[in-house]
């Protein structure tokens, strides 16, 4: 059989509850936007798992090299100012 | 006839063609076109056979002798049987399926959004939830003719041939008899001429946008909601019928 | 690139292997850890898709609502089930329709128990139960597997499917307490269905020549024969408890092992059924193609359809 052009592939990222990040849930085939957030609704929601959908064509995302990710990480990591456990919060105090 | 009489006759209608769609597109479960569009279609599906399992468990109970809703999917012969023609015609190939459902989609949710004032409660209740599934259909099926329509050349040939075989058996949807005109009266349903507009204006924008021309006969093929079906479908209840007419009286 | 190189990577890839760290997409991996993996994962794919052909044989058949819409539900499942699988191949480079089109010209392997017949509605539960039962086990130490794209695959795999099992228990649970008739039917799938069901951990541990490696790569944590044993041993229990009987007249509880000795399978039928020799392996595979070339003008239409849109956009 002739091979004929694939849909292309998406990532899908799914806000489960208000509130919360989209977190990146899986791929799928579809030939544009609009058939990309169906079938994401028919594939990745089918238990009601979701409150909004976002896909982005999978080839507009440029992942970090994780042979570099020595130099990318690093930096952030020694800033341990960033981490909320870094501080001492006094007793009696709650909710911070 | 009595209002009760009529609404037995009226849900039978509505459970029929959810039940027959509903089965006719469960063929289809492992061979659609694309693993994402199979799982479309079963979703349609699941949504279709989930109407029908309350629409004939409120008729089973407004019946003359109260049945259960699988008595009434699974144990009455086909002239008992009051779906439109057009939702027992086979799936053909995926723009035949495809048109089919968006012949009826375009129908059925204007009367669901009408069914939403019904005095009679219970029947809202059921077509408030049909509604959000269907309104999902709807836009299922149109983007697929709008695409299918204005995609390859072949493409726009099949659908277009599809189109042409199956609206004649579309116009049956509007059929009317003292049933309506009593439930009418009522306030428990719309009449079909508050529909057949609406239905009319979404083929007109849908086929517009998919470059699909109407066919200039309007010939209409009904005998559905009368029990006079069409020779598919007898296999069809055969095949549904199977386990409960080789078996009768088990549970399963 | 230099030898010692690779040898440095390799270590390091171990490394991080053994101390439970996952792999991901973009991480240098040896070559043969990504070529089994895409091997495993789209022949596990391959299984989802084709398993929904003997069950979906009974979807218009499904004796009433509940079990129609239940049927539906699980199949349509594997169908997704299908597609998280093939999304985790494709992260290691596995284009999809290239592993669909290994799966037509019968390059490609899937599971062997989808090459019987469904021949009665017990059929479906028999495969629910058995069929599902021996996936779960299969399925659930995957969920660590050391690729992490295929770990979060199993993860949500499980969750989903924890409910077949259950259906499938409780179609043989009401069939066996049923009419003659129905109980005689529960019994045939499961005289039918046993045998099969053991064979889908894979050859015993002597003749599977990719256990060890994967192990070591953590793609796997138990062998065949641990984890044929650990299904063995809860799915005895489980007929008795329906009255109904294992097809096995050597299955007999072992005190010193703790679980159940059973009898020899029949591996000349495993080996012919895995090279196309089932009873519906051609039909099988026929009926997936078949799917594919019909729905080519379609793939093919909204391709068109997209691209005519972007050019008028453009221009």
């Amino acid at each position: 059989m002739e091979k004929s052009k694939e849909w292309p592939l998406w990532e899908v990222f799914i806000r489960s509850k208000q509130g919360l990040n989209h977190k990146h849930v899986g791929s799928l085939r579809a030939s544009d936007s609009t058939m990309a957030i169906k079938n994401a609704r028919d594939v990745y929601t089918r238990r009601a798992e979701g409150i909004s959908i976002w896909v982005v064509p999978s080839n507009n995302i440029t992942a970090s090299d994780p042979n570099k990710e020595d130099s990318l990480f690093e930096p952030s990591q020694s800033k341990v100012y960033r981490h909320p456990t870094f501080y001492d919060v006094p007793d009696g105090i709650s909710h911070m | 006839m009595t209002e009760k009489q009529a609404l037995y006759k009226y849900l039978l209608r509505m459970g029929d063609d959810s039940l027959i769609l509903g089965q006719r597109l469960s063929e289809l479960c492992g061979h659609g076109p694309i693993l994402e569009e199979d799982i479309a279609l079963t979703n349609i599906s699941l949504d279709l056979i989930g109407q029908a399992t309350l629409l004939l468990e409120y008729a089973g109970e407004s019946a003359p002798e109260k049945k259960t809703n699988d008595e009434l999917a699974y144990l009455r012969i086909e002239k008992e049987y009051v779906n439109a023609l057009l939702v027992e015609q086979p799936n053909g190939h995926f723009g035949d399926t495809i048109m089919r459902q968006f012949l009826f989609d375009a129908y059925r949710k204007p009367l669901l959004e009408q069914l939403l004032d019904s005095t009679d409660k219970r029947l809202a209740g059921i077509a408030e939830k049909a509604l959000k599934e269907t309104k999902y259909h709807l836009r299922h099926s149109s983007e697929w003719i709008i695409r299918l329509g204005d995609g390859t050349q072949e493409s726009h040939q099949r659908i277009q041939n599809s189109l042409e075989a199956l609206l004649r058996y579309a116009y049956e949807l509007f059929f009317e008899n003292e049933v309506d005109e009593l439930l009418i009266a009522q306030g428990i349903i719309p009449a079909a001429n508050s529909i057949f507009p609406i239905w009319e204006k979404t083929l007109h924008d849908v086929f517009e946008e998919a470059t699909l021309l109407l066919p200039k006969n309007k010939w209409k093929f009904q005998g559905g909601r009368e029990g006079r079906h069409s020779e598919h479908m007898g296999y069809l209840l055969a095949e549904m019928q199977y386990m409960q007419r080789t078996y009768p009286n088990m549970e399963w | 690139m230099m030898k010692v190189d690779i040898q440095d990577l390799e270590k390091k890839f171990q490394d991080r292997i053994d101390q439970d760290i996952k792999i991901e997409p973009n991480d240098w991996m040896p070559d043969a850890y990504r070529k089994t993996l895409i091997r495993q994962i789209s022949q596990h794919a391959h299984s989802e898709v084709v398993g929904m052909l003997p069950e979906g044989n009974w979807i218009t058949r499904a004796p009433n609502l509940r079990r129609k819409a239940v049927l539906l539900a699980k199949v349509q499942d594997e169908a997704g089930h299908g597609l998280y699988l093939y999304s985790a191949a494709e992260t290691l480079g596995a284009d999809r329709e290239q592993t669909i089109d290994d799966l037509h010209s019968g390059k490609a392997k899937y599971s062997s128990i989808f090459n019987y017949p469904t021949l009665s509605w017990a059929d479906m539960g028999a495969i629910g139960w058995l069929v599902d039962g021996a996936a779960i086990m299969n399925q659930v130490p995957l969920c660590r597997c050391s690729y992490g794209p295929y770990a979060r695959a199993m993860i949500r795999v499980c969750k989903e499917e924890s409910f077949h099992q259950r259906q499938g228990f409780e179609i043989m649970t009401k069939l066996a307490s049923g009419t003659t008739e129905q109980k005689e039917m529960a019994q045939d799938a499961l005289n039918r269905f046993w045998w099969p069901a053991l064979m889908m951990f894979g050859p015993s541990d002597a003749d599977s020549s990719h256990t060890e490696q994967s192990m070591r790569w953590k793609i796997k944590r138990h062998t065949n024969d641990e984890l044929r044993q650990m299904f063995v041993d809860v799915t005895v229990p489980q007929a008795e408890s329906i009255g109904l009987t294992v097809p096995d007249q050597d299955i007999k509880w072992n005190e010193s092992k703790q679980g159940y000795d059973y009898g020899p399978i029949d591996w000349d039928e495993f080996w012919q059924v895995v090279g196309g020799n089932g009873p519906c392996n051609k039909e099988r595979v026929e009926t997936r193609k078949k799917a594919k070339e019909n729905g080519k003008w379609v793939v093919e239409a909204a391709m068109a359809f997209t691209e005519k849109r972007n050019s008028k956009k453009s221009a």
